[in-house]
């Protein structure tokens, strides 16, 4: 390996790691104020480039069916728990926040799908498109579930991931797509480097918005709610916030930012409906490194897999997931020596 | 007869599974040898997950690891499918206690999350290394033969898949009904219990994933020679997800579950199957979707599975015939009262220096809980440790039990020094404990909950304890826990829940425990806290009797009545200090005692 290669690979390192740093970010969220390892993380970010795909191609992206689709079972649920509870007084603004709310960046993405809209208002309507998502999956499968144990809410999100990907197969089909790149040209650094300006995008927000992330959580009042909740569910609604709202704002910024990653992405990456998953992991390997918990750790981890990946993928393209996954083992053994586990809580799924 | 009904059915089952063969077709018969294989891996899931509490997620890898290990040792070296039964489980339970060691030291959710990560990385190396067949796989794989027969025909090969089912049903059976069993039984809910009779959580949680491993390999194994052929593809997370949710609607607490959740999902596979063309022309991702529906649904609605449902219908039914309910006595259930009794330890000699405590200091970042405290226990004493609250009582007791290491300073224990030896040592040196916040298994019974202490004096393993050649060391256990659960009055109930009890009776029940270790310090974290007046006072006769024995006990305890009555010596300690040290009646009129607990006079 030559230091031009190097230096491509780590280049290259470096989107992948700024990619896997909002993931991660997203994934710490949604598990600190919701105990939930929220793997369809993934399938959100597949659905957004594949909006972005179609809206290229001149169709109306098939998500806005499968939004809908989470929105009527999202007003059923909600409807049948008010009604159990004996508030049926309060139908119908569920109706409106639950059924309509949702489906307003539908009716955009219908509209931005007509011919002659610009490219990126196609990109913004894409990623509003994946938003609703997340919160929409939230009310109708974790809530219900939201005191289980950690073990039983990870093995629903895993099989949330799998129902997604065969929605994603049957609403997109198995063809990949890949979408024009949202920032065209190169940079040319001295000595004969150049950096494409898609590469450079994808660095810029993955800083941008970390330090966005960073900003809400210490200087506005739902940032610290999500903080104080995080920190204890109890101790947070003794003190007025509620833990249900508080984890749909979770959901929603994670389903926001998995919005991002998929447009951000696409043009690099050819992507397939499942595509997400893998992605996902990747960043879930950030995330451990931060111990599912720490931003700053995180955002550590993400570089480290990014550029592990792409060195990686030098030496044994078909390998290299499996030596990124891989990197998990002496990470794991460093965190379990160096911070050995507290007393485990009664973790089980009750028999 | 109880015993009798279980035994028709299960000799009938047997019987109908033996015949079913002759009358039922081809298709039929390779749907059973499907479930078959499949009940193997849950029957491993249940183990790990429904008893020892850790989920994996990658389980399919080590039924991968079997598979691909017999094909290539009979394909490309020509050897013989029993060699290589061998080379699978060799290979499968080598690669999950090298795993196991890594991995099963995490906590809570890192666990599972990282089965995720080997299990997909072990499906990649198998779509990518050469010598495997890449994602082509390896094909024409040999059928197993014994001697001259030749299994390859379903119905033959159908023998072998269920006698290797059976026989690992039993095995967890009696596995569960063991010393070993009894450890990962106690897994779920924290390691310090364990560690308290003498016994490694993480070593017992990896024999566990060993184990349900070797399922795996075994199924790997039956599973090359039944399909004749292995690829990539079967073997990766989604097939791990398939056999978890097998498990889960079989019912986790049930080892009847595996079977039934292995019938229950192939069946439904097999409906979908035929159902789903009819309806869409894209089945296969209706069906993907449909599979994940209702797993969630499950996961939501029924979480106990179907064994769940089945077992909670036939205690209601039981409970409600007025013959089956009675007191227990020792005769029921298998536990001989005169069945020799379990080696004892030599007790040392009345007034020998037992425990030693110098200048122990323990700091919690900047709060110094505990600050050079030395007192010593003499052997055939019983001393008491008070304190106001917040004193420093409890994390003394954590420091001398070696529950938490010390800041500085030395305990010595039996004229050893312990300074930062682990818990499970120094209480198989004979230092046994009860707990401030109990820590029993609820849903184990009063015996199995006292039988637990006796861990450290027995040795039986899983692969004795699976044969039920243990079955002369259990009897002595189990009499050894009934003694015990009669010290403490509560033999009558010895086959209730520990979790039926009240607060004050469950930590009498952990006294129990602790003396089914044979212990020669006794360490007692307030254990009349709770108690009624009564019981109180039976509580102090039985300590009294067992110092009368030759047991020492240490107590810390908030109750002045019983304390002062009870002990022989006393130890103050105020701030984290120590105050005073005498007996009750010097402590009693100590001016800085009653300062501390009465607050100065101005």
């Amino acid at each position: 390996m030559t230091w031009d290669i190097a230096a491509i690979l780590a280049m290259d390192g470096l989107a992948n790691g700024a990619v896997y740093l909002l993931a991660g970010l997203g994934l710490v969220l949604v598990f600190s104020v919701t105990r939930v390892v929220f793997v369809p993380f993934g399938d959100v970010a597949a659905f957004s480039a594949l909006s972005l795909a179609a809206f290229e191609a001149g169709r109306t992206p098939p998500t806005i069916g499968l939004v809908a689709t989470l929105a009527v079972l999202a007003v059923i649920v909600e409807v049948a728990s008010l009604v159990r509870r004996g508030e049926a007084r309060r139908i119908a603004r569920a109706a409106a926040l639950w059924g309509a709310l949702p489906l307003v960046p539908c009716a955009l993405a219908w509209l931005a799908a007509r011919p002659g809209v610009p490219a990126p208002l196609h990109v913004a309507s894409a990623v509003l498109l994946v938003v609703p998502i997340a919160p929409l999956l939230a009310r109708v499968v974790f809530q219900p579930i939201a005191d289980a144990s950690v073990l039983v809410l990870l093995i629903v999100a895993l099989a949330l991931h799998f129902l997604l990907s065969g929605l994603g197969l049957l609403f997109f089909g198995p063809e990949g797509s890949r979408t024009a790149p949202l920032a065209s040209g190169t940079l040319e650094l001295g000595g004969g480097y150049t950096v494409s300006g898609q590469v450079l995008l994808m660095v810029l927000s993955a800083l941008v918005l970390s330090a966005l992330f960073f900003l809400v959580f210490e200087r506005t009042i739902a940032g610290k709610a999500l903080r104080a909740t995080a920190v204890n569910r109890v101790g947070a609604r003794l003190v007025g916030i509620r833990p249900a709202r508080t984890a749909l704002l979770a959901y929603g910024s994670a389903s926001l930012l998995g919005g991002l990653i998929g447009v951000l992405i696409a043009p690099v990456t050819t992507m397939y409906y499942d595509s997400g998953f893998i992605i996902g992991l990747k960043a879930f390997v950030a995330a451990i490194i931060g111990g599912l918990v720490s931003y700053p750790g995180t955002a550590i981890g993400a570089l480290a897999v990014g550029l592990v990946e792409s060195f990686a993928s030098f030496w044994s393209g078909a390998m290299k997931d499996a030596i990124v996954f891989s990197l998990l083992i002496p990470v794991l053994l460093l965190r379990s020596y160096a911070w050995p586990p507290a007393e485990a809580a009664e973790e089980e799924i009750d028999t | 007869m109880r015993a009798t009904a279980p035994r028709v059915a299960v000799a009938v089952g047997v019987a109908a599974f033996a015949l079913a063969p002759l009358f039922l077709g081809s298709f039929t018969v390779s749907l059973l040898n499907d479930i078959g294989i499949a009940a193997l891996v849950a029957l491993g899931l249940v183990l790990l997950t429904g008893v020892g509490g850790a989920t994996s997620f990658g389980q399919a890898a080590f039924v991968g690891i079997g598979a691909y290990a017999t094909a290539w040792l009979t394909t490309a070296h020509g050897l013989s499918p029993w060699l290589g039964l061998l080379f699978a489980l060799l290979l499968s339970g080598a690669s999950a206690l090298v795993i196991g060691a890594v991995t099963l030291r995490l906590g809570g959710h890192f666990l599972p999350l990282s089965t995720i990560a080997w299990g997909l990385s072990i499906a990649i190396v198998f779509g990518n290394l050469e010598s495997l067949g890449r994602h082509s796989g390896i094909p024409n794989v040999p059928a197993l033969s014994l001697g001259p027969w030749s299994l390859a025909d379903p119905r033959a090969v159908y023998y072998v898949i269920w006698i290797a089912t059976g026989a690992a049903c039993w095995f967890a059976r009696n596995l569960l009904d063991s010393r070993p069993g009894r450890a990962m039984r106690s897994l779920r809910g924290g390691s310090t219990l364990l560690a308290s009779v003498g016994a490694d959580a993480v070593r017992v949680r990896l024999v566990l994933f060993v184990v349900a491993a070797l399922l795996a390999g075994l199924a790997g194994w039956l599973y090359a020679h039944k399909n004749r052929f292995v690829s990539p593809s079967p073997f990766d997370v989604r097939a791990s997800i398939e056999y978890l949710l097998m498990a889960v609607a079989g019912g986790l607490g049930q080892l009847g579950g595996a079977v039934v959740g292995a019938a229950v999902v192939l069946l439904l596979k097999n409906e979908l199957q035929d159902l789903l063309p009819l309806l869409s022309q894209r089945a296969a991702q209706i069906e993907a979707v449909a599979f994940a529906v209702l797993f969630i649904g499950l996961l939501h609605f029924a979480r106990a599975g179907v064994m769940g449902y089945a077992v909670r219908w036939w205690r209601a039914r039981r409970a409600r015939a007025p013959s089956a309910a009675g007191a227990a006595s020792a005769a029921s259930d298998g536990v001989v009262a005169d069945a020799p009794p379990l080696p004892r330890r030599a007790l040392p000699a009345r007034g020998t220096r037992l425990l030693e405590v110098e200048g122990a200091t323990r700091r919690f970042g900047g709060l110094v809980a505990v600050n050079d405290v030395s007192f010593a226990v003499d052997a055939g004493e019983i001393v008491g440790l008070i304190g106001p609250n917040g004193a420093g009582k409890s994390t003394m007791f954590n420091l001398l039990t070696c529950t938490l290491p010390l800041t500085a300073g030395r305990v010595r224990f039996l004229g050893d020094d312990i300074t930062g030896r682990r818990q499970r040592d120094v209480a198989r040196r004979g230092l046994a404990r009860t707990f401030q916040h109990v820590k029993l298994r609820p849903q184990m019974s009063l015996l199995d909950n006292v039988a637990l202490g006796t861990y450290a004096r027995t040795g039986a393993g899983v692969l004795r304890a699976g044969l039920r050649l243990d079955r002369a060391e259990e009897r002595r256990v189990r009499a050894e826990a009934w003694r015990q659960l009669e010290r403490i009055g509560l033999a009558a109930r010895a086959h209730e829940a520990a979790g039926s009890l009240p607060l004050g009776t469950q930590r009498t029940l952990e006294i129990a425990r602790a003396l089914a270790a044979d212990p020669v310090l006794l360490v007692l974290d307030e254990p009349a806290a709770g108690l009624r007046r009564l019981e109180k006072e039976a509580l102090g006769e039985l300590l009294k009797r067992l110092r009368d024995e030759g047991v020492t006990i240490l107590i810390v305890e908030h109750d002045m009545d019983f304390v002062m009555k009870l002990v022989d010596r006393l130890v103050v300690m105020n701030f984290g200090q120590k105050l005073v040290e005498g007996s009750p009646a010097q402590v009693r009129s100590d001016a800085r005692v009653q300062d501390a607990y009465l607050g100065a006079a101005a």
